[in-house]
Formats: C-alpha cells, structure tokens, sequence
C-alpha cells in the first residue's frame, strides 16, 4: 500500500471512531469523571505527598482514558454489521488498528492534558521538564490505546466479554507500576512485576518531568515504552487477522 | 492490467475454518460487463466466496485477479475498483446518510467536491434526499439498504459485488435496487450478485454459478440450465368455476396441482395440452379466466442440482 493511501486509511479510520465513539456524552463525562473519583479515592483523607502520588495518578489516567474504548470498538462493530463494511473499503486491518490506536491517543491526550492543567492551575504542581512531558504523554497515549486495541482482538460481538476480559487485564496494573508504592521501595518479585508492567515507565518518567527525579534513566523509560507499544501493535495486527472471522 | 475480458477471475479458491471447507478449490471467470448471478442455498458458501472476493476474508488456497489486479499482492488497488454490497454489510446508523457517503468516498480518495456532486446525485436517484441529514438509525430497512448502495457505487466501481441486495426489502425498495443494478451495468460496471431468489437471478444474470458444499455444481446461462435439467413445461389455467382437476388429467397431461385460484398442468406437449383444454372448456361451457404456459424453471434445476429435491 502506498504511503498516502496507508496513512490516509488511519486518519479517517481515527476520525470516524471519534465521531461515532468517542464524541458520545457518557465516554467524555467518563473521561472526564474518572480521574476526578481516582483523586478523591486515592488522595483526598489520606497522608500522601503530592508530589510522589500526583505523577502515578495522571499516569493513571492517562492509562485508563487512552486504553477505555479501544476494547470496544471491534466488538461495537462486528455487532452493528459495519465491520464487514469497513473491511471492503480500501483498507487493511493494520491500517484500521493504528486507526482505532489513533483514536485513542487523541482521547488519552486530551484528558491527560485537561488533568494536569487543573494539577497545575489548582494543586500548584509544577512541571519541570515540558519537552519530556509531551513526549511521554503522546508515547504513553500511543502504548496504552495500543493496548486497548489488543485487547479486542478476541472480538466477537460481545462487547460484554471483552469489557470483563479489559477490566481484568487493566486494574492489576495500576497495583504493580509503582503508584501507590514507589519504584525505589519495590523488592524482589514485586519489582520484578513492576518492571513487567508498561505503566512503571510512564509513571516514572512523569516522575522525571514534574520533580526532576526518576527511579531508571530516562532513555530506559521511553525504551520500556516503545519496546511495550510494539508488541502491543504487533500482537493486535496478528491476533486481529487471526479472528478476523469471529463474529462477521 | 488486464488484457482478457475478466473483470473477476477465481482460481482454485479454498477456505476452511476449523476442520469445515467452506469452500472448496472453487473457479471460475465472470467477464467485464456480465451481470454474474451466484447462488447456492444456505451453507453452500456463498458469502465465504464472496468475502474473499472482495478482500475480506484471505483464501488458504488459491487466486483471485480483480480486473487484472492480484487480490492478495495489492489488495488495496484491487478493493478501490470494487463497490461492496455485503450480506451485513450495516452503514454506521450513529452518522446521517450524508456523513455515510460523504466517510466513504473519503476512504476512496475522492475529492470532497466530487464527494458533495456524488452524494446529492445518489441521495436524489435513490429518493432519501430529504432525509440527508438524519441519522440512518431513524430509517427504514429499504432505507438503510439505499444508502449501503449508495456508499457501493459512490466511487463508481467498475465491478459490484452484491450478497442478497434484495434480502427482506419492500417491492419498490427491490424495484429500486434491480433498477440501480442494470443502470449500472448498462454503464459498463461488471455485477456479481449472491441471492437465493432464483427468480431474481433468472430476470437479471446472463450466467448463474450454482454452489453447494462449497463447490461449484454448475455454471451457465440460465435458459440452458433450465432446459438441461427439465424437459417439463407447465401451464397454468384458471376458469371461472370450479372443476375437478382429475378431469384434466389427459394422455399430455401428467399432472395437476392447485395453486389457490388457479390450476398448475404439467405436460411434455403444451400444443396439444392447450387445445385439449379449450376444447373441454367449450364442452362444458366453462369459461377461461386466465392461460399462460410457463417453461422449465430454473428452482427446479437449482433444486435437482443442490439435493432439495432429495
């Protein structure tokens, strides 16, 4: 495929799911209401610096906007009967799943950016490398709607399903990636974990970006990050073309 | 590109999945310009063919050239040349009819000038004009088969593939659809066309693949399939009153069965069959409301050569 066409499919592809998804009233109260009870749960009545809490919690959301309605697009699709469709235009499954990752970036950066101006604008936070933050949140955006993507590759026309198999798959992440215990205070199979999980690098290069400090070199985090958003990418173009069938 | 006059050409097509062959080592040409009808009754295989003909499904085995283009080297070339029509194949219902089209010749690459002409002319020839701006989850069933034809033929394919266009739809939304069909193909655009309505396959193919078991159990044009498989001819009568269709029964005469008013006669000679009638018609002072001799039909060779009739 050509590189226009290629990279034509993936925008339209992005827009349309943005359009029919992602500008539904629910998905952007969620987006917005969720990092709002992730704070009031974690921070509000508990003895925690802000500082060491606040990087883990946009990282948090971050990772739960970015990776919320990739899971379901395929599963919406297949079972509206528009699957079969999008499948006969000129495109290709990769272009359709960098489309939907896309989609997802630019949901996970718009929330993400709304979160830390209102840290800034009401909880003084500082960010102290802005070059860095951009760069992480678009790598981060981009591993973790990739992620999101993946997990729809089982697609049948249950979106049911795989909102349970998304809900497992995430949750435990956000236990083991350094957010309620920091990086440096991890030992022996719980750093291990830790270092397993794609959100540890996010959440200690936001570390890096709004107090300067991170557990790994910088390089090893955005490594970490690109290393997770390739396989994330390529297991989903595999796994996509494999159950291409399920559910048409 | 292609020098032969094959605007679909499948070779030894083959797709399993788990341990059922959905279709098995299928081939065949349909040539440019040809309405192309492919039936089979449920099961057979249809729609696997079809899938992988228009880019959907990869075969395990086999080719297939799309006006001369390799499907599975260049996939994204072969499906610009192709409008799509498929078996569930739902437009989005969340987008009006006008974002529908309009999203579909963006995929395309059409310019967004060409894209405003394209949709305007379609929505108007496919009378849903005044309903561009509502969101297709407001339509009917015809409705929403309008626009998928018009996201089809928005880029004006030279082949269309259709599977069962006509499947559940309102007389004039079908009128409508068959209309579109021929005024597309009049313009030169090749169809292939999936249904179960062996009718609708006999009014508008030149030449009907029949499969079944996911091969294929014959190819040609529909008269002579029809004549291939059934010498028969009927007639069919109705009088003014009522007559007992054993008096019918004559040495050309075979057979007679009911169809609500009127009276079904199977002959091998409908000359001598027809004279026989009018004559007992005129002895009994009966009056004929209603004769017309029908031919071979080809359900009938759909059913001998796909087992319905076992």
């Amino acid at each position: 495929m050509s590189t226009p066409i290629f990279i034509r499919s993936i925008i339209i592809t992005a827009e349309k799911n943005i359009r029919i998804y992602y500008k539904k009233p629910p998905v952007i109260i969620f987006g917005l209401l969720f990092p709002l009870f992730m704070f009031l749960s974690f921070y509000i009545g508990r003895k925690i610096d802000l500082a060491i809490f606040f990087p883990g919690f946009v990282a948090m959301t971050l990772f739960f906007t970015a990776s919320s309605v990739g899971p379901l697009i395929t599963p919406w699709e297949k079972q509206a009967g528009t699957y079969e469709r999008l499948l006969s235009y000129p495109v290709t499954v990769s272009t359709i799943i960098l489309g939907d990752a896309l989609a997802g970036l630019i949901f996970g950066v718009l929330i993400t950016t709304i979160v830390l101006i209102s840290g800034v604008i009401f909880l003084n936070i500082a960010i102290v490398n802005f070059l860095l933050m951009l760069i992480a949140i678009l790598l981060g955006c981009f591993c973790f709607a990739a992620l999101g993507v993946l997990l729809a590759s089982p697609s049948s026309r249950a979106p049911s399903n795989i909102m349970m198999l998304s809900t497992l798959i995430r949750f435990p992440l956000i236990f083991i990636s350094g957010i309620f215990i920091p990086l440096q205070e991890l030992e022996g199979t719980g750093l291990i974990l830790s270092y397993l999980s794609p959100l540890t690098y996010l959440v200690d290069t936001f570390h890096a970006c709004l107090s300067g400090t991170s557990t790994l070199p910088i390089w090893a985090d955005l490594c970490g990050l690109i290393f997770f958003a390739y396989v994330f990418v390529s297991a989903a173009n595999l796994l996509h073309k494999r159950n291409l069938a399920k559910g048409l | 590109m292609n020098d032969d006059n094959s605007a679909v050409k499948a070779s030894n097509l083959t797709k399993s999945f788990g341990s059922v062959v959905a279709v098995d080592g299928v081939s065949f040409n349909v040539n440019k310009g040809e309405i192309f009808g492919f039936l089979g009754p449920n099961g057979a295989g249809k729609t696997t063919t079809v899938r992988m003909l228009t880019g959907i499904l990869t075969p395990d085995k086999g080719n297939i050239m799309i006006d001369g283009i390799d499907l599975r080297k260049n996939s994204i070339q072969a499906k610009m040349r192709t409008g799509v029509i498929p078996e569930i194949g739902n437009v989005y219902v969340d987008l009006t009819a006008k974002q529908n089209l309009s999203l579909t010749g963006r995929y395309y690459g059409l310019p967004k000038n060409i894209i405003e002409k394209k949709t305007e002319e379609l929505l108007k020839n496919l009378g849903i004009y005044e309903r561009r701006n509502d969101q297709v989850r407001t339509f009917s069933k015809g409705m929403k088969q309008r626009i998928s034809i018009a996201c089809a033929i928005i880029h004006e394919p030279p082949i269309l593939f259709l599977d069962e266009p006509t499947e559940g739809l309102d007389v004039q939304s079908k009128r409508l659809i068959v209309d579109i069909i021929y005024r597309m193909n009049k313009q030169g655009c090749t169809v292939f066309l999936t249904t179960h309505d062996i009718e609708e396959a006999n009014k508008l193919c030149e030449r009907v693949c029949i499969i079944n078991k996911g091969k294929i159990v014959a190819m040609d044009r529909p008269e002579k399939l029809k004549s291939t498989f059934d010498k028969t001819q009927s007639i069919e009568v109705s009088f003014d009153h009522k007559i007992d269709e054993k008096s019918l029964l004559y040495d050309s005469i075979f057979k007679v069965e009911i169809f609500g008013d009127k009276l079904r006669l199977y002959t091998n000679n409908p000359d001598k069959a027809v004279k026989y009638l009018v004559a007992l018609a005129q002895e009994k002072g009966i009056g004929i409301l209603s004769l017309t001799t029908c031919g071979p039909s080809l359900e009938e060779a759909f059913i001998r050569l796909t087992g319905g009739g076992e």
